[in-house]
């Protein structure tokens, strides 16, 4: 029998197999008989008037097949698809296009080349509008409606519309206005966390195959939400008789995810509509252009923030006004009753009596989106924030930034702790997580190297983010995607020879979901975790589910796990008694086995019981050992850490160099140390990237900076820092398991601890804030500002 | 468009086929040969995700033409393992947690096993430097390195 591989064991991953033999299966991999390409003519404008698109060229094209355009999906009442923001977006125009890249139209044809040419081929004659780039400039009473033809101004008096969507407050904001008024120290500062393109390798891409006889569609796609896209799907197509029974979609091997697979995008829909159209199964791939310029975007967050204190460095107020920049709909993926997502975590790891936020969403000629790149529902954007704070705070009443943090946090014995804006933390120990932190870098020799450093005129910074991360979405009494309560689910089989199949409601993307499902299963029923298979992403056989993102398979469908492998753990005890002719209380579990108390030598192994579940059972139950389980967590977990990062600024050329970034995560226990550790390097390459390197932007045109790896500048193996990991384990008190999940946290702590070690190395010279990326050329600028720039 | 007859031997295997001027080597090798473990991640030869052998050469064969290989002996990931023993480094990168989503571990590992030809014993840095023209957006490349030195070690035995 081979070992059990429960919690802790740093298990080999099961998917590797394929992997390293290029036997995976990503969507771009699949061959159907009869399959034809769709390709998409997109808008070179920010926003234009469509006043033509001819299609006669590119119909003389050798292979193209058709041309789809709004009009061909206004025929079947899909040329708009809702929001999961309960607003609609365009699948093709009719009228105007509001973004560049925007699709404009769809080209069929034999092969990817043929697309292609036809693409070019289709002549679009655009008038061009005005677009509005800038959010605040979006408010201003004369600017331009964006997008005036949106489904949800048709009963709307004009005056009425605007380009304002929606504003979100919370806390008390009298309480909080007082608190600064008797402050005796303030800090305040502007900070602008830029777009950013979550950019997975693989870019996104489906194969839709309708099915006429059978009136079944099926659609591989790159998802990391299967069931939820079905049900949607679903809504939206029962005018044309799709029904849900009969809408398959298999989400396969993805090559990637961190939030970008989670939208619907309309080249999905237009490749459905294409099948259902033509008859042929339809190939869509999106290529990286596409993928940068359209996909959903995340952060695009302006923010001001301040704080107030005491003189002793006592924190008394948090106060922090937003403008969200969501492009030209809103097609955010959070939780319905949250449009600026979990922003409320804004008061972080620190014990604040007063706290007010407010966040207003504004549409401007951008591509959609705002939850992508490993963010936790922008958790990310409210570290930045109250990190960035923390450290000026700190240099304001001059105590060195760790004393500061120390003497604010909150303390191991306030938890479960109720936040004022009303979060309940379940644990924590953040003093814990910086001590250790401190430790491994030797805090205060640095400390004294950079005094001695500054001195010879060298710049060198430290930098400190002890975040608290807020993941496992979540309670369903207030965390429902388009009405979709957010639990997660698995359901399990043990078959006769005590071997396991178990499916979940999530997809995994790269975290080892096939490897670590099994380990949380093995540690409950003592099988081995090589006796247990995983399966997920094909909703025809998978228990419905909410998907991958925001940290939360392993605190929700890790759950269901756990709990279903203990309803299977209760039968099995049952029929255990029955084997062993004992009452069930006479019954002790050890892993892998009941035993009769006292006389360990009675005793049945869990595949012993297997075996009878279908051979031997008593009277009256029914045959077989299986369970399901929907998991509705009870509260959120509350991951955290404290990252100290060392950089060395190049007064010659503005470079940034991180030196050396220490990260102590505590993520509760750990299921798979390896994988964990593993999550923990990616999230940290995707906070020093946009820290340093990675923005999408536009000029004034709301032309695209960033659209290819030309210029979104992903960190390679040279840049990327050679990372140091330390682990603290403070387990969830309400997961069965202890467990708090991890795939997001050193993406939400990271970039704040290199911002403030830039600041921190250029504070003397009198910088005090940085806004990400730190590019050369923008710290070349600072530095020849405050005259610290060598020029020779 | 002009076609083409080509040969080109690919792991080991001989094919003979007929091809546009433009069709690009990594849809020959994806595509016509249904080998599909060489994947595709960008357009403009930066991400790696495609990377062969050709004569023993690393290439990105999203930037290469299929006619340019006519004659030319080609090596993919499917053809690593020999007789169903892994190749050093898809050992090292399974052993040493090298891979995430899996994306662009073939065009890792083959970048990989043209360092190590050249240089059978690197350093961290030559490693670094040997796989900066591939990108991974899961691992942050500790690991990757870690499975480069392993198969290095590995194949040195
Ligand atoms: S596909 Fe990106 S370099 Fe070839
Ligand atoms: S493992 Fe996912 S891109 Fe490298």
């Amino acid at each position: 029998m081979p070992e059990i591989q429960g919690l802790g064991h740093s298990r080999k991953r099961v998917e590797d197999a394929r992997f390293i033999r290029g036997r995976g299966n990503y969507v771009d991999d699949l061959k159907v008989p009869g399959m034809i390409y769709l390709d998409l003519v997109r808008s070179p404008l920010a926003r234009a008037k469509i006043k033509s698109i001819n299609s006669e060229k590119a119909l003389e094209v050798p292979g193209v097949l058709a041309v789809l355009t709004g009009e061909t999906l206004k025929e079947y009442d899909v040329h708009n698809m809702p929001t999961l923001m309960n607003e609609h977006q365009m699948v093709l125009p009719l009228d105007t296009v509001e973004y560049q890249f925007q699709e404009v139209a769809g080209v069929l044809a034999t092969s990817r080349y043929a697309a292609a040419d036809g693409v070019a081929a289709v002549e679009v004659d655009y008038e061009p509008l005005e677009p509005v780039v800038d959010p605040f400039k979006a408010l201003e009473p004369d600017a331009p409606l964006i997008w005036p033809d949106r489904p949800k101004w048709a009963d709307v008096p004009e005056e009425e519309r605007s380009n304002h969507i929606w504003h979100w407050e919370k806390g008390d904001k009298e309480a909080t206005d007082k608190a600064f008024e008797e402050a005796e120290v303030t800090v305040k500062e502007n900070l602008y966390i830029p777009r950013l393109s979550a950019a997975a390798i693989e870019t996104c891409g489906c194969v839709a195959k309708w099915d006429a006889v059978e009136g079944q569609l099926t659609l591989w796609m790159t998802t990391q939400a299967p069931h939820a896209i079905r049900t949607v799907f679903a809504l939206v197509t029962a005018h044309l008789g799709l029904s849900e029974e009969k809408i398959r979609v298999i989400s396969p091997d993805l090559g990637g995810g961190f939030g970008g697979k989670v939208y619907v995008y309309p080249g999905y829909v237009i490749a459905v509509a294409a099948s259902i159209v033509t008859g042929s199964p339809v190939k869509w791939i999106e290529d990286r252009t596409e993928n940068l310029g359209t996909n959903a975007f995340g952060r695009d967050y302006h923010i001001t923030a301040e704080l107030a204190g005491k003189k002793d460095g006592t924190l008394t107020a948090l106060r922090i006004k937003t403008t969200a920049d969501h492009g030209y709909v809103d097609a955010a993926a959070n939780p319905l009753k949250w449009p600026a997502g979990l922003f409320n975590i804004c008061t972080g790891s620190y014990d604040f009596k007063n706290a007010f936020v407010e966040v207003d969403g504004v549409y401007t000629n951008k591509p959609p989106g705002g939850i992508v790149y490993r963010c936790s529902f922008r958790v990310t954007e409210a570290v930045h924030t109250i990190e960035r704070l923390a450290d000026l705070m700190a240099h304001e009443v001059q105590m060195d930034p760790a004393e500061f943090r120390k003497k604010n946090f909150i303390k191991p014995e306030q938890f479960p702790y109720q936040s004022v804006l009303g979060w309940e933390y379940d644990s924590g120990n953040y003093a814990g997580a910086l001590d250790l932190a401190m430790d491994m870098i030797g805090y205060d020799e640095l400390r004294k190297e950079q005094a001695e450093k500054r001195e010879r005129g060298e710049f060198m910074g430290i930098g400190i983010s002890s975040f608290t991360e807020i993941v496992g979405a979540g309670p369903s009494h207030s965390f429902d995607i388009i009405g979709l309560k957010m639990f997660d689910s698995c359901e399990l089989r043990v078959h006769p020879t005590g071997k396991v199949i178990a499916r979940f409601g999530t997809k995994s993307q790269g975290q080892g979901h096939e490897t670590t499902f099994a380990q949380i299963i093995a540690e409950e029923l003592g099988i081995p975790a090589d006796h247990i298979k995983i399966e997920e992403g094909d909703t025809d056989t998978a228990p419905y589910g909410l998907g991958t993102y925001a940290s939360r398979s392993t605190p929700v469908a890790g759950a269901a796990g756990a709990m279903a492998a203990r309803k299977v753990r209760d039968k099995a005890k049952k029929i255990a008694a029955h084997l062993l002719e004992v009452s069930e209380e006479d019954l002790e579990w050890e892993q892998g086995k009941f035993f009769v108390k006292g006389s360990p030598d009675q005793a049945k192994t869990i595949q012993e019981i297997a075996f009878a579940a279908y051979t031997d059972y008593p009277q009256g139950m029914e045959a077989g050992l299986e369970a399901v389980s929907y998991y509705d967590p009870p509260n959120l977990t509350y991951p955290f850490g404290s990252y100290i990062c060392v950089v060395d600024i190049d007064r010659g050329t503005g470079e940034v160099k991180v030196r050396r970034f220490v990260a102590v995560d505590d993520c509760g226990i750990r299921i798979n140390p390896m994988i964990v550790e593993g999550q923990i390097h990616g999230g940290l390459t995707m906070g020093f990237a946009p820290a340093l390197l990675e923005e999408i932007s536009y000029d004034e045109n709301g032309n695209m900076y960033g659209s290819s790896f030309q210029d979104y500048l992903l960190p390679t193996s040279v840049e990327t820092p050679k990372w140091e990991t330390g682990t603290t384990v403070t387990p969830s008190p309400h997961h069965p398991q202890g467990l708090k999940g991890v795939g997001e946290s050193a993406t939400v702590g990271a970039p704040v601890a290199i911002v403030n070690a830039v600041v921190d190395a250029l504070w003397h010279i009198g910088v005090r804030h940085v806004d990400i990326p730190m590019t050369p050329p923008k710290v070349w600028a600072l530095l020849k500002e405050h005259g610290a720039a060598l020029e020779q | 468009m002009s076609n083409h007859h080509i040969r080109v031997t690919v792991n080991g295997d001989v094919q003979e086929a007929d091809v546009d001027a433009r069709l690009l080597l990594v849809h020959f090798i994806r595509e016509d040969l249904n080998l599909t473990g060489t994947h595709i991640g960008c357009d403009t030869s930066h991400c790696g995700a495609c990377t062969v052998l050709v004569n023993g050469t690393a290439i990105k064969s999203c930037t290469y033409f299929a006619v340019q290989a006519d004659g030319a002996e080609v090596s993919t990931v499917e053809g690593l393992a020999q007789n169903g023993d892994l190749h050093p480094i898809q050992e090292g990168f399974r052993e040493m947690h090298g891979l995430q989503c899996g994306f662009c571990t073939p065009g890792m590992m083959i970048a990989s096993i043209a360092l190590l030809e050249q240089n059978p014993n690197p350093t961290e840095d030559e490693i670094r430097w040997g796989i900066s023209g591939n990108l991974c957006r899961c691992t942050g490349y500790i690991n990757i390195v870690k499975a480069v030195q392993y198969a290095a070690e590995k194949m040195q035995e």
